[in-house]
Parts: C-alpha cells; structure tokens; sequence
C-alpha cells in the first residue's frame, strides 16, 4: 500500500464527485455534523450506533457488517472514499473495518472533514441515499486487529506503539483533554510502548505529513520496522489513524491495532503497567 | 447531550453544561470563545489544545456561539484556533476549575 492507493486529495474529491462507482461516506461518533451539512452525495455512517455491537463491547460481526453496507447501498466493486472529523479518527477507524472485512478498494480523504472546510468548499444538508445492495463481506482478517494477550505477550518483543497525548502517555490524563478525565480504569502506558502521538503524523490542517516527515517521526522513536508492530490508544480509533500511517502510507508489514486499547488495559487484573514519559522495562 | 462516557472518543457538545458530576475541584477547565477581528464569536473553528512544550493534546470544532472547552490539568497551554476566517493564538496559564479565554482569529 501507499500513498497513491489509500489517500485523496480534496482536490480529487471535488473532481470526482459524481463519478460512477465512487461513494462518499462520512463516518463520525457524533454524526450531528453530517446533518449541519456534508459533501455532497455522502452516506453516513455512525461510528457508535452501526460499527459497534450495540450489547458487547466489540464491533459489528461480518454479517453485521454485510447488512449495513447492503442497506446504505455500498457494493463489492465501489470505490469507497471515507472522510470525518476529529482528524479523519474515526473514518481511519472505519477504513481499518472496510480492510478487516475484505474491501477492495477504500480511501480516506486526506484532512477529512477539517480540511474541507477550512478551504470553504460546499458542504450540503440533503441527506443522500443509494438503493440497497447485497453486499458480501469476507472473514474478518486479524492479522491487522491485536486482541490483549497478544499485547501483553508483546511487551519488551514487538514494537508497542502508544498514540495517545503526552500526558495520557505518562498518567497524568486519561483521557484527551476534551473530555472529563474521571474513568474506571488505571493511569498510564504498556511498558516497553514507546510514546508518538498520533497528531505527529498529522499537519494542522488534518492532512497527513509526508512520507518523509513520518519515516522520520518513527525511525527517530524508535520503531524497529523489521519488528511487528501494535498501535494502541484509548478506544482504537486514534490508533486506526496510525496503524493507517505506517500500514498504508508507509507500506509496514505486521501492523495490528488493538481496538480493546487503554480503556481494556488499564482495568486488566495484574497486568504490568508503566508511569512517567518513558517507555519502562519489560 | 449526556455526559461524555468511555464509549467514544469525540468531543462533547461544546455548548452544553457541564455534566453535574464533574468535580471542578479536580478538573482543569479551560473554556471560552473564539471571536473574529471585528469581534464575532465564529462557530465551527477548530481549537487546538498545545501543550507548555508545543505539543498538540487535543483538538474541538466551536459550537454555534464559538465556544469550545478542555478538560485538562495545572499549567501553562497554548489555545490555537482555526477558522476560515482566519488563524489565532492565545497563551493561558491554568488552575483547577474553570479558566476563561478569548482566541481571536484574524
């Protein structure tokens, strides 16, 4: 994969709007923003409500999954371009999902939603819909999903990748700072996991960096790339934005991320956990 | 909206209330509004939440009266906002409980 095969530029959407077999799809957890107004001719889809499992804590099964895309109307062979807020988040998240399950061919806009609109290009408050397809998802593909005892068999082996803010990192938060900070679950990282945030990959307008800028950012963290890598933050959705830098843009093999991320590893009983900006011993 | 749980990740509304169980001796709140040169508050600018060092920590889109609103914890941040209209910086230094701050973006 590269930067070719699994990013757009808003100055492609713009052009290919109304191409045949493109479908735009904005993927958000608060989807308010789709109905204040989005581009045109973008489906939603509702990060929380339909790629969640509504009862456990995992996310839509393979014929969930096929239902969804039945009925918002996506096929086999459409070029799905998925775009959002938050830094594209949660469409990166969703991007993980349409691989997870087997689509050919996914994109994500690059700045998403942000960058959109920060260029003042139209947004629109018509809300599309595309007749139903019977869409056929494949077994879902865990090579690119970790699950936690692989993450804690990983600590001090693979390359533990921790996403989220500084002081998310080292214990001081946890939680982003735009959120309230009391939670269930214990303070700080996975030792061994080194500390890139995943806004180092991205420039202030939501586009990612380039491909020289984010080898760099890596390389100098310290992320062996002959190694296998697992990308974590606190629910997985930061962690699909990185897991889609170094897996997609930077064509890194053995990419996971693991979605269960900090919200599951900081309530495990007896696990090992480290304090402070440093990574910590295994 | 409820009171933002674990369930996500986005940003709450940033116009509503703050949740009743939120101890404001504990959290840090850094609020307030992002107005224009000629004084406008501006919805739907993009508030970038930098750390003492510089470093991004996170990231809300200004409701419809240009507010916005971090939780965050004691010391000294950088406010960056984004609009359409226009880019801006404001520095705050922070305590527990609420922190008022105007960003204006020219």
């Amino acid at each position: 994969m590269s930067r070719d095969t699994a990013l757009v530029s808003v100055e492609w959407a713009e052009k290919n709007l109304d191409a045949p077999g493109v479908v735009f799809v904005e993927v958000d957890e608060d989807t308010s923003a789709y109905e204040t107004g989005h581009i045109a001719g973008a489906i939603k889809i509702d990060w929380k409500t339909d790629l969640q499992d509504q009862v456990r804590r995992d996310f839509v099964n393979k014929t969930q999954f096929e239902a969804l895309l039945s009925e918002r109307g996506i096929s086999n062979d459409d070029t799905v371009i998925l775009y959002g807020g938050n830094n594209n988040w949660f469409a990166a998240y969703a991007y993980w999902y349409f691989k997870l399950y087997g689509h050919r061919d996914v994109k994500l806009l690059d700045g998403g939603r942000k960058k959109w609109e920060l260029d003042a290009r139209p947004l629109v408050t018509e809300t599309a819909t595309r007749p139903a397809t019977q869409y056929v998802a494949q077994e879902p593909d865990t090579s690119i999903r970790a699950f936690r005892d692989e993450v804690v068999a990983a600590i001090g082996t693979k390359n533990l990748v921790d996403v989220r803010s500084p002081d998310e990192f080292a214990g001081r938060l946890l939680a982003p700072a735009h959120l309230p900070q009391e939670q269930a679950q214990r303070a700080g990282h996975i030792p061994t996991a080194i500390s890139v945030p995943w806004s180092k990959a991205a420039n202030e307008d939501g586009t990612f960096r380039s491909d020289d800028e984010l080898r760099k950012i890596y390389g100098d963290a310290g992320l062996d790339d002959g190694k296998e890598t697992i990308a974590y933050c606190r629910i997985g959705e930061r962690s699909s934005h990185t897991w889609f830098v170094l897996q997609e843009l930077l064509g890194h093999r053995n990419v996971k991320n693991y979605d269960g991320s900090w919200t599951e590893y900081g309530s495990l009983v007896g696990v090992p956990v480290a304090l402070g900006d440093e990574p910590g011993e295994a | 909206m409820t009171a933002p749980t674990a369930a996500g990740c986005a940003a709450p509304d940033q116009a509503a209330p703050l949740p009743a169980s939120l101890d404001l001796e504990k959290e840090t709140v850094i609020t307030g509004i992002v107005r224009s040169a000629t004084d406008e508050a501006v919805p739907g600018a993009y508030v970038r939440l930098l750390d003492s060092t510089g470093e991004f920590t996170a990231e809300v889109v200004t409701s419809a009266a240009g507010q916005f609103r971090f939780f965050a914890a004691p010391g000294s941040w950088t406010l960056r906002a984004l609009s359409r209209h226009g880019n801006g910086d404001a520095a705050v230094t922070a305590g527990r409980g609420i922190n008022e701050v105007t960003v204006t973006v020219a």
